[in-house]
């Protein structure tokens, strides 16, 4: 009798209780509440002044497709171009830093024994100094006089400092990549970091050479933290405006500077919000690009 | 199971020694181990038998000597170019690959083409009994479905010799008692050499041909389970495997074999003598509980030549079902005296004495064994 009675009791408790999926939400309600207020809403209200349009001072708020008709026919050829010339030169620079970054992580992670936390903390040590600062070094770097050309000059391989240094799209996507590198450090240290090392010994066993190995169990495992990788830095420097507006000179612009020229000289703030929209939409489809070409299966056993 | 004389072992450690700093985990272990043998290491934690299985499989360098395997010197060879393969305690099944891909792991190394592959997948998976579960992915399957998988992966390589550690380690004890009934199979039929690592002695006894017993990175005895429970060579291999009663003395006299040691004041018991026996030696006799008797009165006539009787006090019994255990203290300060008896007669053991009351255990001269240290 007793015995029957104990289930019972059971799924009525379950009844009253709440669903498990609100169990630990009030967790994420402080985030939520920033994310709403900082982003969800800004958002919104670019999304909004995307459809609207600028007669000299005033923005009327006359509902139109017109920003967006610039950007799609001849006339916004150059905002396009100047897109598709932002994704490559952050694709560029994603590529050099994830390609520093993996044998930086991996050398943290498999070469590194102890005080690991000193490593990471030196890994910081360029954020220390502001971005902006960072930037500037470059460009004291890459200058007409800077440390490379007068280096040049002064043991006598050059007489004429080097042009092609500075102000084109090569100097932002080198600074770029310098900047971002540390990003990218951390997610893959942490992916190769979580590798159990008997993985490692049976592909040993199993009779993988080294360079087999990587690339049969280590690169595959990592694959997570790469791609967090990649993602974190290709996804921000598409629309850099900094980093091109110092080392950049008028070759090295990217979408970034249009659009703060749109908001600020030109005085055109639905064409600058359509613009960001776009540069939005095409951050988007890229992303989606790449992680079709990763493929479903592949990240799905990459997330074990 | 002995080695044929003329044929060479499978594998030959000569001196193989592991230092960490000054610590020896192994030390200077020599031994051979036959062509298609079960051969186990046993031994507490820590005792270094994963140690000497990694330095078999070339996962660890040996500080000094060198192992052969199959007549080879091993030297430094890194574990992809050495005839074995190993079942990871942790199983190390990669969480990126479906089971039938694990499985194929080390045959792509081999070069077979993709259908070879697939065919010797199938057959490893249903000699397993996975069959039909290639496709699964390895967080969809149980424990011991992964240990037969961690298994399948490393038998379809074919080699020569299977290292193991600890591999039922992970599981229940029911699981693991089928497990060992089919891992003894699997080495029978297909004639592989199996190196054992394992801390539980029942699973080295019902499984191996032999057993290497270690401790403090020593290898202590090497014998069959048999020898091994029946004659121990020192007191330390005695007490790991199994019960084992100790009467420590000197030997008083050697005489048609058998050696007398004094245990107490006037007290002697009886033992076959080893060929260095001497009187004045310090010795220690070791008798089982299963092979002693015990009797509520002193027993008749029998106390003479073939027997040793001791008399002392009951302790305490308690009645295990099939067999009672019952504690004697033979003499006060020593370590009570543990008897074993089979429950069969009407009276049960463990009823028979009264805590306190007088007992008489015996067992005969040839049940026991003289051991040195
Ligand atoms: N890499 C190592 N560095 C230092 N000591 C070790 C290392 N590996 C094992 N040991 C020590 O060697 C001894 C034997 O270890 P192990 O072979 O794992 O024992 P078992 O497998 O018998 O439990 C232990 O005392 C252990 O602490
Ligand atoms: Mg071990």
């Amino acid at each position: 009798m007793t015995l029957q009675a104990a289930p019972t009791t059971t799924a009525a408790s379950l009844q009253t209780a709440r669903p498990e999926w609100l169990d630990g939400l009030w967790l994420i309600v402080p985030t939520l509440l920033i994310v709403v207020g900082m982003m969800v809403a800004p958002l919104a209200g670019i999304v909004l002044v995307s459809f609207w349009s600028q007669t000299g001072f005033d923005i009327q708020r006359d509902w139109n497709l017109d920003n967006y008709r610039i950007l799609f026919t001849a006339e916004g050829a150059l905002y396009r171009i100047l897109i598709l010339k932002s994704l490559w030169m952050s694709l560029t620079a994603t590529i050099a830093v994830v390609l520093l970054a993996y044998p930086m992580a991996y050398f943290m992670a498999f070469r590194i024994e102890r005080a690991k936390l000193i490593w990471i903390i030196l890994l910081t040590v360029p954020f220390w100094t502001s971005y902006l600062l960072r930037i500037f070094a470059w460009k004291v770097i890459l200058g007409f006089n800077g440390v490379i050309n007068s280096g040049l000059k002064f043991i006598g391989v050059i007489d004429k400092p080097l042009e092609f240094l500075l102000y084109n799209p090569a100097s932002v996507t080198i600074t770029l990549a310098h900047a971002w590198a540390a990003y990218a450090v951390l997610p893959i240290y942490v992916s190769l970091e979580k590798i159990d090392r008997s993985y490692l010994e049976a592909a040993t066993d199993l009779g993988d050479s080294k360079w087999k190995r990587f690339w049969r169990i280590t690169f595959p495992l990592s694959l997570p933290g790469t791609i967090a990788a990649t993602l974190l830095v290709f996804i921000p420097t598409v629309g850099d405006y900094i980093t091109p507006t110092l080392v950049g000179g008028t070759s090295g612009i990217m979408i970034g500077n249009s659009i703060v020229t749109q908001f600020g000289k030109a005085n055109n703030a639905p064409l600058g919000a359509a613009l960001s929209c776009v540069m939005m939409l095409a951050i988007t489809l890229a992303v989606c690009a790449f992680l079709a070409v990763i493929g479903r299966k592949r990240l799905k056993a990459a997330d074990i | 199971m002995t080695q044929p004389a003329n044929s060479r072992p499978m594998i030959s450690l000569q001196s193989v020694s592991k230092r960490f700093g000054n610590f020896a985990a192994v030390d200077s272990a020599t031994f051979d181990i036959a062509p298609g043998e079960f051969f186990s290491l046993l031994g507490p934690s820590g005792c270094g038998k994963t140690t000497l299985l990694r330095m078999i499989g070339g996962f660890e360098r040996q500080s000094e000597g060198d192992i052969l395997i199959d007549g080879e010197p091993m030297g430094i060879r890194p574990p992809n170019q050495r005839p074995t393969n190993m079942v990871f305690q942790s199983y190390a099944i990669f969480p990126h690959l479906d089971i039938a891909e694990n499985i194929a792991y080390g045959l792509v190394n081999r070069g077979f083409d993709k259908a070879t592959i697939s065919k010797k997948v199938a057959q490893a998976l249903e000699m397993v009994r996975l069959g039909g579960l290639g496709n699964r992915r390895t967080n969809q399957i149980s424990g011991g479905q992964r240990q037969r998988v961690a298994l399948a992966r490393a038998i379809v390589c074919e080699p020569k010799v299977l290292l193991l550690d600890e591999p039922l380690g992970a599981l229940d004890k029911k699981l693991r008692e089928e497990m060992q009934i089919e891992l003894r199979q699997l080495q029978k039929s297909l004639g592989i050499t199996f190196i054992f690592v394992t801390h539980d002695q029942e699973e080295a006894l019902s499984l191996s041909d032999r057993i290497a017993v270690m401790a403090r990175g020593q290898v202590l005895q090497i014998d069959t389970a048999t020898a091994l429970y029946e004659r121990p060579n020192c007191r330390e291999v005695a007490g790991f495997i199994g019960n084992m009663n100790f009467f420590e003395g000197r030997i008083s006299s050697v005489a048609n074999g058998v050696a007398a040691i004094e245990i107490g004041p006037g007290q002697h018991v009886r033992v076959a003598a080893s060929g260095s026996s001497a009187p004045g030696q310090v010795a220690i006799l070791a008798i089982r509980p299963e092979k002693i008797d015990a009797a509520a009165t002193m027993p008749q006539g029998n106390g003479s030549i073939s027997a040793n009787v001791i008399k002392a006090r009951a302790l305490a019994g308690s009645y295990l079902g099939d067999r009672s255990l019952i504690l004697a203290e033979w003499r006060e300060g020593t370590a009570p005296v543990s008897v074993s008896l089979q429950n069969r007669k009407a009276q049960i053991g463990a009823e028979t004495f009264a805590a306190e009351a007088p007992i008489w255990l015996t067992w005969p001269v040839e049940a026991g064994v003289l051991l040195n240290n």
